[in-house]
């Protein structure tokens, strides 16, 4: 949990560093094509057109930031509301809402993603946007559920014996219980962003050159794999050291945030 | 060891102090400390005693089965003179199943859901009789019919979800029985059951038992199961074996003061003006080492000496006690008494009223969802409730007792008949109004766990009713309410600013109540208030509300599937069979002369904690019949021993038997 936090964290000062500090993402050096992240005057080496690889990584941390906590607010505020509303409604509106959720679902959601943005065209919105498309799906399922599961629990029974009012009841008995899970499928949610913007990216369906994300860099590095491997290895890792620490931290936050499982007895 | 000369009992089971610790090596849990206990063949050894005291971690020592962070730090357990605790593994897995057999509390759980009963009970077969390994179908139909499976042919390869409960309970001795152990553990065999069905499972354990001459080691904390089983009891209290005697100096002089509260903790008739005893305190945490008794906190007749060493074990190892005193000398208060308010003997207007209350849930299939059929959960239910009264709704489960409580408040909206509250019909009325109203009608949830909502702090959830009502005033008016309440039942002002979690179930419970009591309601429905809860406990909440009703002059609809807590409680028993009400009458009536045989079945099924009274009466056969298909005619004529022809043609009309006792079934139609 504390490891995952401080690489969440330092995710957050690249991407603010790259906003902040002077750096020349795009310089071109063509004296030093390829150089390595050690002995060169660059941080972490320079890559095919002599670029710095530090710069570019900051800048890209900056871009997946966006991606991912933008498509992770926005799917989540969808989903939550949609999904609450079919479990509350229940009936026709279910009924529709839950065939809405099952068609989305049985799409392949990355593939369905790239048809969109290919069709919406290239760009860092248009990423969102399909993202968030795709997105809303799982939290309006989970959101649907919990609210079905928690209705029938007898303190929300209890709430409306005693005369709480309905928006009451949701406000104090519903949503409070509702937003652990919400909240780690969110922190899982942030990983597979990052992931489907380096993917987007990797196919050229998302930032353009020569602006740079973790995915554009892989997807230029690898054509220079043999030559110089840091091309790839250095935003390879740290999109893996990302995934990997917002899932980590999920898993922590589930755990924590189960009030009766921290101190039973 | 093992084997005396003709005429001493054989003993198949020898455990001597067994040692049980869980949790991490440092500061660990003594879930059982220094446990003997022999069991002899043919005989039924029951260890009783609440939850938590390590009765089921004994049993799951025995079969080292015990969860990864438990294991047994002492003593020895012998089988037929085998050392278990010394077995390899391999050979350990023989024994299980083929030297002792064992049977669990949840028989819903403990088959495989995707598997025919038949192949598990083959499993078994395989395992442990190679005689039959090659070909076990005959074998497991064999097992099926000593098991009374009706119709095992067609049984055989059913799978759980197609069995009721006592069925699945059924497959699972047919299981235990297959290697033909010479020791069944059976833990808390028949807790999930209805008490009908209880009654069919313990006949049939007594039977095979005879059959085969297994020992039994029975699990239970129920003493009435006790009573009907027993040979001999081991009482467990923290750990400890705390006495063992055999059944019938066990129920006529228990010595142990935790033994003798017990007794006295227990609901019945003749308490009803007194009250119940109550055990005060809790359960000490077993993460330490004791060096004095540890059941003196709680213990009335506690002295001096036994707040010095551990109390000695009086008397022989296999009847005895563990305690300080002598026996004549254990002295126990007079029980702290509930308040009891007379019932007045003209009740006068009902406060609240169902007329021809139906509550029937759509079963809907397809893409469309149409509805193919209904539920009759609650299907033309008449009853009335009146002020500082108790009517006790008994039926087993599945019956439609709970729908009827969350139906009367409008929990549950009813699909026909009326529900009248002080000159307004209930289930006409929508929004603010009917909102209003709910200040006058409280409920009690069965599991003070899910009835509370796990976020909120004890004082706002005693507060909420207050809130939503709008009649607290201030905040310290509110604050000053919530700590009277509190107090009221029983809890210290400082368990406002805690979490629910922190409290133990009776605590839990009184919050409910307290939560309940806030809008000052003049009814409450208690929808099995007690059942989750130690009988320690449940005396004390049932002494609670006792006294709040005689306080507060409440009207109780007490919801429940226990006797013993009717007797003691109700005023008036409504019994209920599947969705109606079968008979109907002041308690002392319907308990002493049950008329409608399904009533007198239900009574005749409930153990009672007499060992001289183990009757043999009325037995019921087979398992309710679903709500959504009820049979034609009497619902009960299928499992009835008495039904003539017209009983499955026509529902019976309701009869008289004198004023306020009536009963439908056509047995009294020609009194009419």
């Amino acid at each position: 949990m504390r490891l995952s936090l401080l690489i969440l964290l330092l995710w957050l000062i690249a991407a603010l560093a790259g906003v902040v500090l002077p750096l020349r993402p795009d310089e071109i050096d063509l004296e030093q094509l390829f150089a390595p992240p050690t002995g060169g005057d660059a941080w972490l080496g320079r890559d095919e057109l002599g670029r710095s690889l530090g710069a570019r990584l900051l800048d890209g941390a900056g871009i997946s930031l966006l991606v991912a906590s933008v498509t992770v607010l926005i799917s989540a505020a969808l989903g939550t509301l949609i999904g609450a509303l079919a479990g509350y409604l229940g009936g026709w509106w279910d009924r529709v809402i839950s065939r809405l959720i099952e068609v989305f679902l049985a799409f392949p959601g990355l593939l369905l993603a790239i048809a969109l943005a290919a069709f919406l065209g290239p760009g860092i919105d248009n990423v969102i946007m399909a993202l968030s498309v795709m997105g809303w799906v799982g939290y309006a399922r989970l959101a649907r559920n919990q609210v079905l599961s928690l209705r029938q629990r007898e303190h929300v029974l209890a709430a409306v014996a005693l005369g709480r009012r309905t928006p009451d009841v949701i406000r104090l008995h519903l949503l409070p219980l509702m937003l652990a899970p919400l909240l780690v499928e969110a922190s899982y949610g942030i990983a597979s962003a990052v992931i489907a913007e380096a993917g987007l990216s990797f196919l050229g369906l998302g930032v353009q050159p020569p602006q740079a994300s973790w995915g554009a860099m892989i997807r230029e590095g690898v054509r220079y794999l043999l030559v110089a491997p840091h091309l790839v290895l250095v935003p390879g890792a740290a999109l893996s050291l990302v995934v990997l620490a917002a899932n980590l931290f999920g898993d922590g936050l589930r755990d924590r945030l189960d009030v009766t499982s921290r101190n039973r007895r | 060891m093992s084997e005396g000369p003709a005429g001493v009992q054989e003993t198949v089971l020898e455990v001597s102090g067994l040692c049980t610790e869980l949790g991490p090596q440092d500061k660990p849990v003594r879930a059982v400390d220094g446990v003997d206990l022999h069991l002899h063949r043919g005989e039924t050894f029951v260890l009783v005693g609440e939850s938590g005291c390590g009765k089921s971690m004994i049993a799951l020592s025995l079969m080292r089965l015990l969860p990864s962070t438990g294991r047994v730090v002492q003593g020895e357990v012998r089988l037929q003179g085998r050392s278990l605790l010394d077995l390899p593994e391999v050979e350990m897995r023989r024994e299980r199943g083929g030297g002792i057999g064992m049977i669990f509390q949840e028989p819903m759980t403990s088959l495989n859901p995707v598997m025919s009963v038949g192949k598990q009970v083959a499993e078994a077969v395989e395992l442990h009789d190679p005689a039959h390994a090659a070909s076990p179908r005959a074998r497991v139909l064999e097992l099926f019919r000593q098991v009374g499976i009706p119709d095992p042919e067609r049984r055989i390869d059913e799978y759980p979800h197609q069995l009721s409960g006592g069925m699945k309970q059924r497959v699972m001795i047919a299981m235990a029985l297959a290697g033909r152990p010479g020791v069944l553990i059976a833990d808390e065999p028949t807790t999930a059951l209805d008490v009908t069905i209880q009654a069919q499972v313990l006949q049939l354990l007594r039977d095979l038992q005879a059959e085969t001459g297994m020992g039994i080691l029975l699990i239970t904390h129920d003493l009435g199961v006790v009573a009907e089983m027993a040979d001999r009891v081991g009482v467990m209290y923290a750990g400890q074996l705390v006495e063992t005697a055999a059944v019938g100096s066990f129920f006529k002089q228990p010595r142990h003061p935790y033994s003798r509260k017990l007794f006295r903790s227990l609901p019945d008739a003749g308490k009803r003006e007194l009250g119940l005893d109550i055990i005060k305190g809790m359960v000490p945490p077993l993460n330490q080492a004791f060096d004095l008794c540890r059941f003196r906190d709680r213990c009335e007749a506690a002295q001096a000496v036994c707040g010095e060493r551990l109390p000695p074990w009086q008397g022989d190892p296999q009847d005895g006690y563990r305690c300080h005193l002598a026996v004549d000398r254990i002295e126990l208060q007079a029980s702290e008494s509930a308040r009891h308010a007379p019932a007045a003997a003209d009740a006068g207007q009902p406060l609240m009223a169902a007329s021809d209350l139906r509550v029937h849930f759509p079963i809907r299939k397809g893409v469309l969802r149409r509805t193919v059929g209904f539920v009759k959960a609650v299907d033309g239910l008449d009853l009335a409730l009146y002020p500082g009264r108790t009517l006790a709704l008994v039926g087993e489960s599945g019956c439609g007792k709970t729908t009827v409580g969350k139906a009367l408040l409008q929990l549950l909206r009813a699909s026909g008949g009326r529900v009248d509250y002080d000159g307004a019909n209930l289930t006409q009325l929508r929004g603010e109004s009917l909102r209003r109203l709910r200040r006058e009608f409280q409920i009690i949830f069965q599991d003070p766990a899910s009835s509370m909502n796990p976020r909120m702090l004890v004082g706002d959830i005693v507060a909420e009713g207050l809130r939503a009502q709008g009649i607290a005033g201030d905040r310290r008016a509110e604050q000053a309410r919530v700590l009277q309440l509190l107090d009221q039942v029983g809890l210290p002002a400082s368990s406002v600013g805690r979490y629910p979690h922190e409290f133990s179930g009776g605590q839990r419970q009184r919050i409910a109540i307290a939560r309940a009591l806030a809008v000052k309601p003049r009814l409450v429905v208690c929808d099995e208030p007690t059942s989750a809860l130690d009988v320690s406990v449940q005396a004390q909440v049932l002494n609670l509300l006792k006294t709040l009703q005689a306080e507060l002059d409440l009207s109780y609809l007490f919801i429940t599937h226990n006797i013993s807590v009717v007797a003691y409680l109700a005023d008036e028993v409504a019994v209920m069979y599947l969705g109606r009400i079968v008979e109907r009458g002041p308690v002392e009536r319907v308990l002493n002369a049950p008329a409608h045989p399904y009533t007198q079945a239900l009574l005749a099924s409930v153990p009672v904690p007499d060992p001289d009274d183990r009757r043999e009466v009325l037995r019921l056969e087979g398992d309710m019949p679903s709500p959504a298909n009820p049979p034609t005619g009497c619902h009960f004529h299928e499992r009835c021993p008495r039904a003539e022809a017209r009983c499955r043609r026509e529902y019976p009309a309701r009869f008289e038997l004198e004023p306020q006792h009536e009963v439908s079934c056509w047995l009294y139609a020609q009194r009419d």
